[in-house]
């Protein structure tokens, strides 16, 4: 179908964008990749009275590293993560992850931040934000705030941005170099909406499991902490018995929702499949026996 | 609520182009209405399908995920300007060597990813092609023989 009308502005300063959403509030559509945003327009499942654009705004763009931490512009797209080196460096846990993120002509268009801040539940990068400790930049006429991952999911793209903030930039503390990480997520077709997915970050010591961090992504409304999964996991031993203690406890962490990728029993089952090789896979690049 | 229109200049397949545009129009209705250039095809429309894939500024995108007015300025170049120039002849002849098409709703699509592929210069084996080329779809060939075209040229060039 053909997008609605709407009005169109294309911002020429971070300024003017933030005063059209002010203005605008939940009426306006902040226009980034559009790679989410075009297909509800063409499917006629939204109609905001105007897009802002901010594809020019080269403030938002590029991937710095600052001490210890590394800052991505929001409007960076998905093609200059996948070429970074300071990400394949110092945030292994995206190189790992861009690959799965849609497909070349979307990753080439698409941006970090548009997906971020829109949080759909099967993307690839919130959860990867949130695995590894990230905080949001936001800003609007009143000025910025920092907003870390924890808290910015709500729900079904129910996030803690406020309708007149845009994102500035995320910044993610570098991977420490005596931890590991691995991403998984299954899909039916390369780069498709992933149906379960994980990002763990943390150590392992031989085949003990330290400070790991599980995030699930794909089955839940958001991008969902394993809290009780984590608890049954850090300290042990990884061995069958602590991988069943794991699972059981995820039970109590998911709350998958059904689609036509699959039914909720289907779901937890692939996401404690996953979690299995997760750690299978974190105990292996830590130089761990099997 | 009116049409909101606005006038754009960009340059496709070369030549430099002007026109006033609804704000609302993607680029392909744009290229394939304003302009008549019809080999960019419009499948499914919410860019899933790949059919549409058209050049902006150097990068393959799809045209129906991005808007006329936002290519103000740019460089566009579709299936019509890679076939002028013959950036991709051999592949286009490949595809046609191995059966890499029936209907050809796919194809212009298809060679335009296969061409940002072979631009990389990489050895690529079949299972990273298919990766590569996994965001276009094509229902008649069951993607073998699209894949054995871009392999073979793709090889043929890095030898070359």
């Amino acid at each position: 179908m053909k997008a609605p009308k709407f009005r169109y502005v294309r911002a020429e300063s971070v300024a003017e964008a933030l005063k059209l959403l002010d203005e605008y509030s939940e009426d306006g559509r902040i226009l980034a990749g559009g790679q989410s945003l075009m297909p509800t327009l063409n499917m006629r499942l939204s109609q905001p009275e105007i897009l802002i654009d901010i594809n020019r705004l080269d403030d938002l763009k590029g991937i710095s590293l600052d001490g210890d931490t590394v800052r991505i512009g929001a409007l960076t797209r998905h093609v200059e993560v996948m070429k970074s080196d300071i990400v394949r460096e110092h945030l292994p846990l995206i190189a790992e992850a861009i690959p799965h993120v849609a497909h070349v002509a979307v990753r080439n268009r698409g941006t970090f931040g548009g997906s971020v801040a829109l949080a759909d539940p099967a993307a690839e990068m919130p959860a990867c934000v949130l695995a590894l400790g990230g905080t949001l930049v936001l800003e609007s006429v009143d000025g910025k705030r920092e907003v870390a991952a924890d808290d910015y999911f709500k729900g079904l793209y129910e996030t803690e941005r406020r309708d007149n903030e845009l994102l500035i930039e995320v910044r993610i503390p570098s991977q420490k170099k005596d931890r590991v990480s691995v991403f998984l997520e299954l899909a039916r077709r390369h780069g498709d909406f992933a149906i379960a997915g994980i990002a763990a970050y943390g150590s392992v010591s031989g085949t003990t499991v330290n400070d790991m961090r599980l995030v699930y992504f794909g089955s839940e409304d958001k991008p969902t902490v394993g809290a009780n999964a984590i608890a049954a996991l850090n300290g042990k031993t990884w061995s069958d018995e602590t991988r069943d203690a794991v699972t059981a406890a995820l039970e109590s962490d998911l709350d998958p929702m059904a689609n036509l990728h699959g039914s909720a029993a289907m779901k937890m089952h692939l996401q404690k499949v996953l979690t299995g090789r997760a750690l299978d896979a974190a105990i292996e690049r830590a130089g761990g026996a099997q | 609520m009116s049409e909101e229109t606005m006038t754009i200049s960009l340059t496709v397949n070369g030549e430099a182009v002007t026109r006033t545009v609804p704000v609302r129009q993607h680029l392909v209705d744009f290229i394939r209405t304003e302009l008549g250039f019809t080999g960019s095809h419009l499948g499914c429309e919410h860019g899933i399908c790949g059919a549409c894939s058209v050049r902006v500024d150097g990068d393959v995108v799809r045209g129906c995920l991005t808007l006329a007015v936002q290519c103000d300025g740019a460089e566009i170049v579709t299936i019509e300007g890679v076939s002028e120039s013959g950036e991709i002849a051999d592949l286009q002849e490949k595809f046609v060597d191995r059966n890499a098409m029936q209907c050809g709703f796919c194809t212009p699509g298809m060679l335009l990813t296969a061409a940002e592929l072979l631009s990389q210069k990489q050895e690529m084996s079949r299972e990273e092609i298919r990766e590569f080329m996994s965001g276009n779809y094509c229902r008649c060939t069951g993607y073998h023989a699209i894949v054995d075209a871009i392999e073979s040229i793709n090889n043929t060039r890095l030898k070359g």
